[in-house]
């Protein structure tokens, strides 16, 4: 039977590929890189078109730029504090990288670049390194006291120092597998529905054609609740940010 | 008349929040300032996959820590052991800090 001989490939998806021809060859230019040039290239476009005529009464896109900028202000401030602002434009560069990255991975024939860990871990040590130095800077070697709970008991301290530079340190872990797991999954998902479609029609021909049916239904809702996700990893990411430069900010 | 003047009573502010209040307006603000994590606490899919996160990353931090001293101070096993368990105990902590109320009293630093 065709079924037993063709194998579920679920993750050659992300199989890095060079992009942009010969050149990207001889430079090591991967499609993952397009990628995100892509996405960088659209914020910045989306950004230049919507606030460019500067309207009362703004236009569709000018909408969109200044909701976004509202929002991502508004979860700086609300986070953070009011010093929240100063670091705005990290958050929202690195929402809407990740939202749009995120969302052009869902189109046909694009790659997903949030579903390699080696992205999202760049984008989580490049949090983690800012949330320190942040601290370090504001703090100074009073920073170091984030890692001692006050009030416990000196006998417990190498049990506890320990524990909090383990909990410290698996930030940028947890923050960068729960971005690449998500992702990953999703697209995972849709290939194996999708290729349950091709074995169906090719295990039993015409009947497999309407059987196919199932899948297909299970992968359009799937693809609903991969738009969600991509919304809601993004925002994950950006307030867990957000939450940490609070921590970095106010110490205790 | 007496409903009229309690209804009186009370700064613009109060009734304002008042009226906001039975018309669902200030709902998702309230909500999201209540809860320490990210409006997904809803969605317990989302909230197991978060709580099996943090407890395995903080276990692999750990057990990257235990090897690398080990390595490095030739005593394995010693600090792989040692650091499991050091690593189960913050990925409890990360959970607990998940749930953790944020704000208010001693249980402040939460993240």
């Amino acid at each position: 039977m065709a079924a037993e001989k063709s194998t579920i490939d679920a993750l050659g998806q992300f199989h890095l590929d060079t992009g942009l021809g010969a050149i990207g060859r001889s430079v090591n230019f991967a499609n993952s890189n397009v990628m995100m040039v892509v996405a960088a290239a659209l914020v910045l476009l989306a950004l230049h078109y919507g606030m460019r005529r500067r309207a009362v009464v703004p236009g569709r896109l000018q909408a969109l730029a200044e909701i976004g900028y509202q929002f991502i202000h508004d979860m700086c401030v609300e986070q953070i504090g009011e010093e929240g602002k100063r670091f705005f434009p990290f958050v929202f560069a690195l929402f809407f990288f990740i939202l749009i990255g995120n969302l052009i991975g869902l189109f046909p024939y694009f790659f997903t670049f949030t579903s390699h860990i080696a992205v999202t871990g760049a984008l989580a040590v490049l949090v983690i390194v800012l949330v320190t130095a942040v601290a370090l800077r504001i703090h100074g070697l009073h920073f170091f006291s984030y890692f001692w709970p006050e009030g416990a008991p000196v006998v417990l301290a190498p049990l506890i120092v320990p524990i909090e530079i383990i909990s410290y340190i698996s930030r940028p872990v947890s923050l960068s597998i729960r971005l690449f797991a998500n992702m990953t999954a999703g697209h995972v998902m849709f290939e194996v529905f999708a290729t349950f479609m091709l074995m169906l029609v090719g295990a039993l021909g015409a009947f497999g054609y309407v059987l196919a049916l199932g899948p297909l239904v299970i992968n359009i809702a799937l693809m609903g609740f991969e738009v969600l996700v991509a919304f809601l990893q993004a925002y994950v990411f950006a307030v867990l940010t957000c939450i940490y430069l609070h921590d970095a900010v106010h110490l205790h | 008349m007496s409903e009229e003047q309690g209804r009186a009573g009370g700064s613009f502010e109060e009734r304002l929040d008042a009226a906001r209040d039975r018309h669902g307006l200030d709902r998702a603000a309230s909500a999201e300032r209540g809860s320490g994590g990210p409006p997904e606490g809803a969605n317990p899919m989302a909230v197991g996959l978060r709580v099996g996160v943090e407890l395995v990353s903080a276990l692999v931090v750990a057990l990257a820590i235990g090897y690398g001293l080990d390595r490095w101070l030739h005593t394995r096993p010693l600090f792989l052991i040692l650091f499991v368990m050091l690593g189960g105990a913050a990925g409890v902590l990360n959970v607990w800090r998940l749930f953790a109320p944020r704000g208010g009293g001693s249980g402040r630093r939460t993240g």
